[in-house]
């Protein structure tokens, strides 16, 4: 089977996400960056499924020329193809991506044939806008169904399992289909040794496409107010269990 | 007309459709416009009155086969079809997974914007302060469309009944489906745990990496038995396969809002603080006493969570 498996690089944040002096973008001078959480568990799975039903991994992504670091990542835990739609790195808008991508996704199954499975991460760790992949699964006829944890193939069909509060829905599409997954549907590997000289060897294809921009314009970011709290220490160890069941009294729950 | 897009399953209403009525109360009022219900295969007179109950002056409902279960395709394709039918100023949904799902749907079926996760919104021009990675960080955006489809915060407000409810009229909605979006429609349902979970849960008790080991659990799930809650736990927890990444509290994992969140062995970066910043009460138990957790908290015990835990049980045995 062929899937394309659709990453974003992001800022590898830690305790706090500082803005830059201008409030366009996140400083990212103390930062290393990293693939958002959601689609390095796509690639896993990705990996996995042409593993268990043989077949190819295309990793795509919209950015700047450093996002080739993430598609050589997703060489290194198994991916065979990375194709970067590059940008100046300023960040484009959900509509304008999902343009992008579409377009870009249209170019390689013309040329290559068409993916039974497109993988998105539900949503990015950065801007979160909860759509892109929603876009292009639409714009290209394919059903998609988000927030998914599991995967089974089946012949054709695609079965889907997707978190709920109370266990899971399952959900069944014929490819070609596409799904948005969440952390939590594999572990991901680490790279090997082997894994390393093939994403050494990676060839990044660069496949530029045109988007206009649309409705949604960043202006400003900014950090939320700080949480202070004033702390009241219980106590030390053990002996803090009256005044911590004081509390829980307190507040009824008991 | 502000069109809120009510999220139901099986007859029951989450907090993140309860949550969209408020936030969409307030919205309205500053829109000077009415606030109408989408019900979406749904008749249910129950979910009527709790719409009303929250400020909608009408309901909308809308039957049809395809719509007998849940289905993001067939939803979005309703919320477009409402869109151009019923004319709303703005459509609103809860920031949930659905509401998030749903409106992206109708807005890439339409080919018009969706701002996800909206705090702050100034209808006079539409500029909005939105949540960017999970809420650590903030976003302004202006946003320009004839109909903006928004969602709310997931917990950015606390869901509260109208101070004067109303007993919304209800307009059957027709629309004309094909069948074939039934393609994305709910199969089936694996229930894995009843009652109450760890988004509903009134207490939480959650481990990190410093509980150690998946056995090391026991104390804490001892805990949150006898406070009748739930245990969550970090995201080094889960990298580490000691507890399933079901309960997960963080961006990538679950959104909690307990009256108190018991956080153990847990120091608080930033990807886990916004899965309980919506807690109303946070406990730290750490040994580090400058550990962000205990910054952030409201009560702190400082030591070691392999004691202080099996005390804190050991206590609320013998006041019972």
């Amino acid at each position: 089977m062929r899937i394309c498996c659709c990453v974003k690089r992001v800022p590898a944040p830690g305790a706090r996400i500082n803005v830059t002096a201008d409030g366009q973008a996140v400083d990212v001078a103390h930062l290393g960056f990293t693939t958002s959480p959601h689609e390095e568990c796509g690639v896993e799975e990705a990996v996995q499924l042409t593993e268990e039903h043989g077949g190819e991994v295309t990793v795509l992504t919209l950015g700047p020329p450093e996002a080739a670091e993430q598609l050589r990542y997703a060489a290194s835990v198994g991916a065979h193809h990375g194709v970067l739609v590059p940008t100046d790195g300023s960040p484009w808008d959900p509509q304008r991506t999902a343009v992008a991508l579409t377009s870009a996704i249209r170019n390689l199954e013309e040329s290559d044939g068409p993916f039974d499975l497109l993988i998105f991460g539900n949503e990015s760790a950065d801007s979160g806008g909860f759509q892109v992949g929603i876009r292009v699964a639409v714009a290209l006829g394919r059903p998609i169904v988000g927030g998914i944890k599991g995967i089974e193939i089946d012949g054709s069909t695609v079965r889907a399992r997707r978190q709920t509060d109370a266990g899971f829905e399952v959900y069944e599409m014929s490819m070609p289909a596409a799904v948005g997954v969440k952390e939590g549907i594999n572990l991901p590997r680490y790279p090997t040794m082997r894994g390393r000289l093939a994403s050494k060897r990676l060839e990044v294809a660069e496949l530029p496409a045109e988007a206009p921009p649309g409705g949604q314009s960043m202006r400003l970011l900014h950090r939320p107010p700080d949480v202070t709290s004033e702390t009241v220490i219980l106590g030390e160890g053990a002996g803090a269990a009256p005044a911590v069941v004081d509390v829980l009294a307190d507040l009824g729950v008991l | 007309m502000l069109l809120v897009i009510l999220e139901h399953d099986r007859g029951a209403m989450p907090e993140a459709a309860r949550e969209a009525l408020t936030f969409g109360r307030t919205l309205a009022e500053r829109m000077g416009v009415p606030m109408h219900a989408a019900l979406i295969g749904s008749e249910d007179a129950a979910l009527v009155a709790e719409a009303g109950g929250h400020g909608a002056t009408r309901v909308h409902t809308v039957v049809h086969p395809v719509l007998e279960d849940f289905g993001p395709e067939a939803w979005g394709e309703v919320i477009a079809a409402m869109v151009g039918g019923l004319e709303p100023d703005a459509v609103l949904a809860g920031g949930s997974d659905r509401g998030n799902e749903v409106l992206a749907q109708a807005a890439a079926r339409l080919d018009i914007p969706f701002v996800a996760n909206c705090l702050d919104i100034d209808p006079a021009d539409w500029s909005i302060t939105r949540i960017q990675w999970g809420g650590s960080l903030l976003e302004d955006v202006t946003v320009s469309a004839e109909v903006p489809l928004l969602t709310c915060g997931l917990h950015a407000v606390a869901a509260e009944a109208a101070q004067s409810p109303t007993e919304p009229a209800v307009d059957v909605f027709e629309v004309d489906l094909d069948p074939a979006l039934s393609r994305t429609v709910v199969r089936d349902r694996v229930v894995l745990s009843a009652g109450v979970t760890l988004s509903t849960a009134p207490v939480v008790v959650g481990g990190g990496r410093g509980v150690g080991s998946a056995e090391s659990f026991a104390p804490l799930e001892e805990l949150a038995g006898l406070l009748g809650g739930k245990v969550g736990c970090s995201r080094a927890v889960t990298n580490n396969g000691w507890r399933p990444h079901a309960d997960q509290v963080g961006q990538t994992g679950t959104r909690i809002a307990p009256e108190i969140y018991i956080a153990s062995g847990i120091s608080g970066a930033i990807q886990h603080w916004v899965g309980a910043m919506g807690s109303k009460h946070i406990l730290a138990i750490n040994l580090d006493p400058e550990a962000n957790i205990v910054q952030k908290a409201d009560w702190a015990v400082i030591g070691d969570l392999h004691e202080v835990i099996p005390a804190i049980a050991a206590e609320i045995r013998s006041r019972r």
